[in-house]
């Protein structure tokens, strides 16, 4: 019986021509990553609101389903069903693509992610400018959104969060810069590989004000607390996205979400190892699970990050505008450059992980 | 007609599209993301020329800073058309004149009559590379042995720009106030706070 | 030296791992959300609620229909019309609060000088129709007769603060 389904299967694959084949193989292995993608950035808003009101000595949702484990599906099927609504004299065609090239370059910079050792959709050889330029321009969802909103707060947000981006946009290439020279490689499965040989050779320790800012630079590139100024509900309603409902609304937050594991992902990869066991080369792990690579680290240490995000958003105080210009320029961009010295120096010095 | 071919027709249509949506469009807003659109056209064939590198940085370099700054302007300006078009017919002549000479000039590089340094021949003389040919590396490689003083050169250009343009930009007003924030931080309560300790009062 | 502190302090973001081992420790605090329809907080014998007139113990309405909680109610909420009855007391022909203008403020507690209108615990009641806002006499007494060993008890602890 199983066998003749597997025949009919085979059968049937080996029915489309090659061209086909492969465009199908591709599709299957985005459908593989982009599913799993969404059902985590739901979840990691559930993440959000439990952890924030445990922080903030409360529950949170309880009631949807058993221990409210339902709520996101809850939530994102009210938001189908609410009605979209456009705003009068919206620039109509770009008010709804707006949403769409928020998460576009979200999930796009998913292909070249690798989850454990080749299990990456696209090894691309530039694969970390693909990402730096995708995370580039998932601003654009924000400025159109802003811009064809016909709405003075939406256009406040969009500028700001314009500004905020551009500004951090540059420490974190910069940051990335270190990376480079670090592992010298820009292939996102050679920086792995670049750290293996247990916790201690990972770049956050060589790297560690860098690992800081790019961090920090990533909270402020996705627009999350504290540096939400683009949102600032007390100031400008909701920014950017102030007019907008339904499903357009649940785009952006989405968008939103999967950023924050994108960045998180990224942080996990460059400077924690991604898919490496942390008890690499440990007498104790050795030969048991735990010290072999495995995906699960990859997606532990990413959960790690996520969890930083939603307890910095329980912790610190919106940063003022002028401030976050401040931070971003006179202090960011300062600290990158006299670290990419100091790795230049370690590098000729062969101090750390350029010890040949 | 293969599947590339078909590729480079679609982008190079709506590069051409794109170019003139910039051109055409009546709302500058529209104009500079039909100009994103055709960059990211651009970007797909240089794709398509195994020139990946090149055209990533086009995509993070236009498209990611310069077209997100421009749009910013675009945004905040109020831009009366009225006003734009009223010089249309004084400036024709030179534009029809820039238009041509850069026809000339395509013309002579690409084209059948000039040195042909980019078409035809020179075209089917490029060179294919294996899938692993790294062009980041190659294109390394090249800017920072051969050309390295071209290149240190438009760097220090390029940082001499933005010292000029912050040198522009910042002038110290007499009258602002304003607050230092790392001062600001610094501050303990011993600097501002002075506990005073009196006898109470007593009655006689 | 105080410049130096400052500087490694500012760049080790120690200011900021404090505020994160605070908020890391409340994570783990036991929470103080109360579950609401099947748990509820305890209440004061003091609390105003839904309205309730009273009776004696013999059966009788306690109102005199004297019309200080009518002068009295700050939102005029309260409506009253009164007449002789065939006894030759007088009684209200009419007793009713507007709950939408009511403010729960007890005053009309304040004022009765029998102790006829009351405000009880109820707080968990809806309107369904436009006008059902409007608490006769009728359904004040027959809350005060529902509930009135409530009452009486909430009014003996208070007693001895009165």
């Amino acid at each position: 019986m199983i066998d003749s389904i597997i025949n009919v299967s085979v059968d049937l694959w080996n029915w489309f021509p090659p061209g086909w084949q492969t465009f199908l193989e591709i599709l299957g292995k985005i459908i593989l990553i982009v599913l799993p993608l969404m059902i985590a950035v739901a979840y990691t808003t559930y993440a959000e609101r439990k952890i924030i009101s445990y922080i903030q000595v409360r529950i949170g949702p309880n009631r949807v389903g058993p221990r409210g484990w339902l709520q996101p599906i809850a939530d994102a099927v009210k938001l189908m069903f609410k009605e979209i609504v456009l705003p009068t004299n919206a620039n109509r065609f770009l008010f709804l693509f707006a949403p769409i090239l928020s998460i576009g370059p979200a999930l796009a910079a998913w292909a070249v992610i690798p989850f454990d050792r080749g299990m990456v959709l696209t090894d691309l050889d530039a694969g970390l400018l693909y990402i730096l330029a995708l995370t580039s321009i998932g601003v654009y969802g924000v400025i159109i959104a802003g811009w064809a909103s016909n709405s003075k707060y939406a256009m406040m947000g969009a500028l700001r969060s314009a500004a905020q981006i551009v500004a951090y946009e540059i420490a974190m290439g910069f940051a990335l810069v270190g990376v480079l020279m670090a592992s010298g490689s820009l292939n996102i499965g050679m920086i792995v590989e670049g750290q293996s040989g247990g916790l201690s050779s990972w770049f956050i320790w060589p790297l560690l004000p860098l690992f800081l800012v790019y961090f920090i630079s990533g909270v402020a590139e996705t627009n999350r607390a504290p540096f939400d100024v683009a949102e600032g509900e007390s100031e400008i309603v909701a920014g950017f996205h102030v007019e907008y409902s339904g499903m357009a609304f649940a785009v952006f937050f989405l968008a939103e979400y999967a950023n924050i594991i994108l960045i998180a992902a990224l942080t996990a990869i460059m400077f924690l190892g991604g898919w490496l066991s942390p008890f690499e080369g440990l007498a104790f792990a050795q030969g048991t699970w735990l010290a072999e690579t495995s995906m699960l680290w990859f997606f532990a240490k990413t959960a790690l990050f996520i969890f930083c995000f939603l307890w910095f958003r329980a912790t610190f105080p919106r940063y003022r505008y002028d401030q976050i210009m401040r931070l971003g320029w006179k202090v960011f961009i300062p600290v990158t450059i006299v670290w990419l010295f100091v790795e230049a120096v370690m590098v000729v010095a062969e101090i750390g992980p350029w010890a040949a | 007609m293969n599947f590339t071919d078909l590729v480079f027709y679609f982008f190079s249509a709506m590069l051409v599209l794109a170019g003139l949506g910039v051109i055409g469009s009546r709302n500058p807003v529209h104009s500079a993301l039909f100009l994103v659109l055709s960059f990211f056209s651009c970007s797909a064939l240089w794709l398509l020329l195994q020139a990946e590198f090149l055209a990533i940085v086009l995509v993070l370099v236009y498209v990611g800073a310069v077209m997100v700054l421009f749009l910013f302007v675009v945004m905040m300006l109020n831009i009366n058309l009225a006003q734009m078009r009223q010089g249309f017919v004084r400036y024709l002549p030179l534009g029809v004149l820039v238009a041509l000479v850069m026809v000339v000039q395509m013309v002579w590089i690409v084209g059948p009559v000039g040195p042909d340094v980019f078409g035809g021949e020179q075209l089917n003389q490029a060179v294919q590379h294996a899938p692993d040919h790294s062009n980041t590396s190659e294109l390394g490689k090249v800017l920072y042995t051969d050309y390295v003083f071209a290149f240190e050169v438009a760097a220090i250009i390029l940082l001499v720009a933005i010292v000029a343009a912050i040198a522009l930009t910042m002038r110290r007003r007499e009258m602002t106030k304003y607050q230092t924030p790392g001062k600001q931080v610094q501050v303990r309560k011993s600097d501002r706070l002075r506990v005073v300790k009196m006898d109470a009062e007593t009655s006689k | 030296m105080n410049k130096f502190t400052q500087f490694v302090k500012s760049f080790s973001l120690w200011e900021l791992l404090l505020g994160m081992n605070l908020t890391g420790r409340y994570l783990f605090k036991p929470k103080v959300t109360i579950q609401y329809p099947e748990e509820k907080t305890p209440m004061s014998p003091r609390f105003r609620g839904l309205h309730a007139l009273r009776r004696y113990e013999n059966g009788e309405e306690r109102c005199i229909a004297c019309k200080l909680c009518e002068a009295v109610c700050p939102a005029l909420a309260i409506t009253i019309d009164s007449e002789e009855r065939e006894d030759g007391t007088r009684r209200t022909t009419r007793y009713d609060i507007d709950l939408f203008k009511c403010i729960f403020c007890g005053f009309c507690e304040e004022a009765c000088p029998v102790d006829s209108i009351v405000e009880t615990h109820i707080f968990e009641y809806h309107f369904e129709n436009r006008g059902d806002q409007i608490m006769t006499k009728e359904m004040l007494l027959e809350i005060g007769d529902k509930y009135e060993a409530e009452i009486a008890a909430n009014r003996q602890a208070d007693a001895p603060y009165r």
